[in-house]
């Protein structure tokens, strides 16, 4: 049994914080350049120059990317082989967000209450922690500061197997149409499909920690990934809105094996700024 | 790629000059609010009270920066969703307010009161919160300072990049611009 003292995670946490809120992952910058060779409306090419400019300056100025520094979410792969000593991992996760938004000057944006009391916690607590256990004796952290803008636009939706392809394209698609320009894009695209109301939208929130571009392994679900990628690009909304080629950089699928009866669906959509960091300890 | 360059504050001749899909680079004092300050600024036109800023000819940015660290003007500041905005925006628009600044679709209330009041609405690039805060030469809180990051702050902004959404004419970029490049 391997020991490892929630300091550490701790430690590692706030690093994280601060890192994904100053530098955009390569995966993204990439994506935004080449996106620039594919634009044809001016405006559109003009927002994208504006945005590979704006990374080069937060890495520059250590400014963040953007002023909604998100709620923390987080993705843990805990060893079995791991006993953690010193404290729950809850805590030191959010003991880690605390100092990494507090020390690296980040918006702090969560309330306590969401209905009644609607009162800044001050320091960007609590972290929404999605913890699972595998074989082995790491402990993986994933990362993402989830923006407000984008996470606004999601939906999940019971669809009925009869729906087929088509009917998960249509879901999919009008419901980035109706989001249009709010979630700040070029967005990236997380879909679920399959599993319980519950496990269809953990599944598109997945999606977005995937590298932007990566297909999902089988190749049909990679197929239909593209598929619905150039139908909304072809909505012709284009950076920021203000029309062009460039509504999205990427679609990703989740899948989850499903009841007979259903065929679960989620959209859960990213910004540009689709930060997440991953360290294994 | 034809800019052109605006002054704050606007007068009626200013705001008609503009046509959605013009990218214009702005210059001068532009007032921040977001929801909290919204609500506290209409209950006084409301009530009939005396303002804490002059919304006549005014920019108004929807804003929530980072904290500044030491020695920056301003933390990141780019534009936060328009649309939470809409309730009270009109009624600004009644109150001298001749342009704000966001990102994100408006109501029709919105762009009608746009063309009734002879207004804009521009977008800033969302996410280009580091961009646009080099932008900002000064800043400084005038009112509302319990509200923190919503706290009205004022802003002295050169060549603040942004781009017209809803003319006083009645056009919408968001709706034209998507139609001209749909395939
Ligand atoms: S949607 Fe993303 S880029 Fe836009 S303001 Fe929110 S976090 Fe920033």
């Amino acid at each position: 049994m391997r020991e490892l003292s929630v300091s550490v995670i701790t430690d590692t946490v706030a690093g994280m914080c601060e890192e994904a809120n100053i530098y955009l992952g390569d995966d993204v910058s990439t994506a935004l350049k080449q996106s620039l060779e594919v634009e044809e409306s001016p405006t559109g090419k003009e927002v994208l120059k504006q945005l590979i400019d704006n990374l080069e300056i937060a890495k520059n100025e250590q400014i963040p990317i953007c002023q909604d520094t998100g709620f923390a979410v987080f993705f843990v792969e805990i060893g079995q082989d791991v006993h953690l000593t010193g404290g729950t991992l809850e805590e030191a996760i959010n003991a880690g967000v605390k100092k990494g938004y507090t020390d690296g000057y980040l918006r702090k944006s969560i309330v306590k209450d969401p209905l009644y009391d609607r009162k800044n916690t001050g320091d960007n607590t609590p972290a929404v922690i999605y913890t699972d256990l595998v074989p082995g004796d790491k402990v993986k952290i994933a990362f993402a500061p989830k923006g407000g803008g984008s996470e606004n636009m999601s939906a999940v939706k019971m669809l009925k197997p009869a729906d087929g392809e088509e009917g998960l394209i249509d879901f999919v698609v009008n419901h980035v149409k109706a989001a249009g320009p709010n979630p700040c894009p070029p967005i990236v695209v997380g879909v679920g499909i399959g599993g319980t109301f519950d496990k269809v939208a953990v599944n598109s929130k997945k999606a977005l920690f995937r590298p932007v571009g990566q297909p999902n392994p089988d190749q049909k679900y990679a197929g239909l990934e593209k598929k619905i990628l150039d139908k909304i690009n072809d909505l012709g909304v284009g950076p920021q809105g203000f029309g062009g080629r460039v509504f999205a950089l990427a679609v990703h699928i989740e899948t989850y094996p499903s009841h007979i009866a259903s065929m679960a669906a989620a959209v859960n959509i990213n910004c540009h700024a689709c930060r997440h960091l991953e360290k294994t300890i | 790629m034809n800019i052109k360059t605006i002054n704050a504050p606007l007068n009626d001749q200013d705001v008609l000059s503009l046509k959605a899909g013009d990218n214009v680079l702005v210059n001068g004092v532009v007032y921040t609010a977001r929801d909290a300050a919204h609500k506290k600024l209409v209950a006084l036109i409301d009530s009939g009270a005396p303002l804490p800023i002059e919304l006549k000819g005014q920019i108004i940015y929807y804003v929530g920066p980072t904290p500044a660290k030491p020695g920056q003007v301003i933390g990141s500041a780019g534009p936060t969703t328009s649309g939470r905005m809409d309730a009270y925006t009109p009624k600004m628009l009644e109150h001298g307010m001749k342009a704000c600044i966001g990102k994100g679709l408006r109501s029709q209330a919105v762009i009608e009161a746009l063309q009734k009041y002879k207004g804009v609405y521009l977008a800033a690039v969302g996410g280009a919160g580091a961009l646009l805060s080099k932008k900002i030469k000064k800043c400084e809180v005038v009112a509302y300072p319990e509200l923190g990051a919503e706290a009205i702050h004022r802003l002295e902004v050169e060549e603040f990049p942004a781009t017209v959404i809803n003319d006083a004419y009645g056009n919408d970029l968001y709706s034209e611009g998507a139609r001209s490049y749909a395939r």
